[in-house]
C-alpha cells in the first residue's frame, strides 16, 4: 500500500516537472547576470576563475553564511554525539606496517595538494572548499591509518577554525572600513592569472580552506571517537 | 530520441531525485533513508549544472588567451553546487549522526519500530 501511494506520487512529481522543463531548453542558457560576470568579472575582480569571482567576491556576504550552516552543522553533531569519557568504545586495533609507513608518508603529500588547491583559487578550478576537503581526507587517513583519534588533539580543529572564521569576518569589515561595505576588496587587482593577483580573493579562499578542513576534519573525528 | 539527446541531463537528474524520494518513503532501514538523501543531494547538483550548461562551452576560467566570454558555461549555478556539496557532505553527517543516537537509544534502525516515526 505504501509503496503504491510513493508511486502514484512519484509519477505525479515526475509529470509536473516534465511540463516544465518544456519551457527550458538544454545547452542553450540565457541568464543574464552570466553574460555580466563574464564580461565583467575579470575587470571588477581581477581572477581569472569567475566562479571564484562569484563565490567569493560578488556573492561573499552568501558564502559565509554557507560557512556558518556548515560550523553549526558541526556544531550539532559533537554536542549530540557527547558522551562521558568512560562510556566511550573500546580501543582500537594496532594498524600494521604497511598501512602505518604509508599512512605517515601520505599525509604531507595530502596536507600539500590541499593548500595547493585552496591557494590556486582565484587561477584554477580548485578553491577553499574543495581544498578544505581535500585535508580533511588527509585527517581521515591519519586517524584511520597511523596515528588514531587518540593521537589528534580535537581542541586543535576547534581553534583553527574559530580563527579562520574569525579571519574572514575581519578581512571583511577592512573592507567596510576601506571601502564602505561588507567585503569591498580594497587590495591591489594585480595582474590576471598570476599568484598574487585579485585582492582580498586568495586570502578569503585560504581563510575559507583552513575553516572547512578543520571543520570537516572535526566531524569526522567525533564520529571515529564515538563509533 | 532527439528528445532524449536534448534532455539527457534534465532527465537523469530528475530520475535521481525521484528514485532518491521513492527510497526515502518506502524504506524501513534509517541508513536507507539517509542514502535517499544523499541521492536526492546528487540529483539536485547534477540539475543546477546542467541548467547553466551551454553547448560546447568552456569553463568559465581565463586561463589563456582567446576565450571568448560568450562561449564559457554559466558560473552561477557552478559556484552555488561548490557550496551545497560541502554542504551537502555536513548534512549527510548530521544526519547519521541523529541515527547512531537513534540506534543508541532504541536499539533499532527500523523506523516503524521507533516510535512516534510511522506514517
Amino acid at each position: 500500500m505504501r509503496k503504491v501511494i510513493s508511486f502514484i506520487l512519484i509519477v505525479i512529481i515526475a509529470a509536473g516537472v516534465f511540463f516544465s522543463l518544456e519551457e527550458v531548453p538544454f545547452g542553450a542558457t540565457k541568464s543574464r547576470v552570466r553574460e555580466y560576470y563574464l564580461d565583467n568579472g575579470i575587470k571588477q575582480t581581477g581572477a581569472a576563475n569567475i566562479v571564484t569571482s562569484v563565490v567569493v567576491n560578488y556573492r561573499g556576504f552568501d558564502t559565509l553564511g554557507e560557512v556558518t550552516v556548515l560550523f553549526l552543522a558541526s556544531i550539532g553533531l559533537s554536542a549530540v554525539l557527547y558522551r562521558k569519557k568512560e562510556e566511550r568504545g573500546k580501543k582500537r586495533r594496532e594498524s600494521s606496517l604497511i598501512l602505518y609507513t604509508g599512512c605517515r608518508f601520505l599525509f604531507p603529500l595530502i596536507l600539500l595538494f590541499g593548500s595547493y588547491i585552496f591557494i590556486h583559487g582565484h587561477l584554477t578550478p580548485g578553491g577553499g572548499f574543495q581544498g578544505g576537503a581535500v585535508v580533511a581526507s588527509g585527517f581521515l587517513l591519519t586517524m584511520l591509518g597511523c596515528w588514531g583519534w587518540e593521537g589528534v588533539n580535537r581542541n586543535r580543529f576547534k581553534i583553527t577554525e574559530s580563527l579562520s572564521g574569525l579571519a574572514f569576518v575581519v578581512i571583511g569589515l577592512l573592507g567596510l572600513l576601506y571601502g564602505g561595505y561588507f567585503l569591498f576588496n580594497y587590495l591591489p587587482k594585480g595582474i590576471p592569472n598570476q599568484l598574487f593577483s585579485a585582492g582580498i580573493i586568495p586570502l578569503v579562499y585560504i581563510a575559507i580552506g583552513f575553516k572547512v578542513g578543520s571543520e570537516i576534519a572535526g566531524i569526522i573525528n567525533d564520529m571515529v571517537r564515538s563509533g | 530520441m532527439e528528445f532524449i539527446e536534448n534532455y539527457m541531463y534534465y532527465i537523469a537528474s530528475f530520475g535521481l531525485i525521484l528514485i532518491g524520494l521513492y527510497i526515502m518513503l518506502v524504506k524501513k532501514n534509517l541508513i536507507k533513508i539517509i542514502i535517499g538523501l544523499s541521492i536526492i543531494d546528487t540529483g539536485v547538483n547534477i540539475l543546477l549544472i546542467s541548467v547553466g550548461y551551454l553547448k560546447e562551452g568552456t569553463a568559465p576560467i581565463f586561463s589563456r588567451e582567446g576565450l571568448l566570454p560568450s562561449r564559457m558555461v554559466d558560473p552561477v549555478p557552478q559556484a552555488l553546487v561548490l557550496t551545497a556539496i560541502v554542504i551537502g557532505v555536513a548534512i549527510l553527517a548530521l544526519a547519521l549522526t541523529l541515527a547512531i543516537v537513534l540506534y543508541r537509544h532504541y536499539g533499532t534502525l527500523n523506523v516503524r519500530k521507533i516510535r512516534n516515526l510511522k506514517w
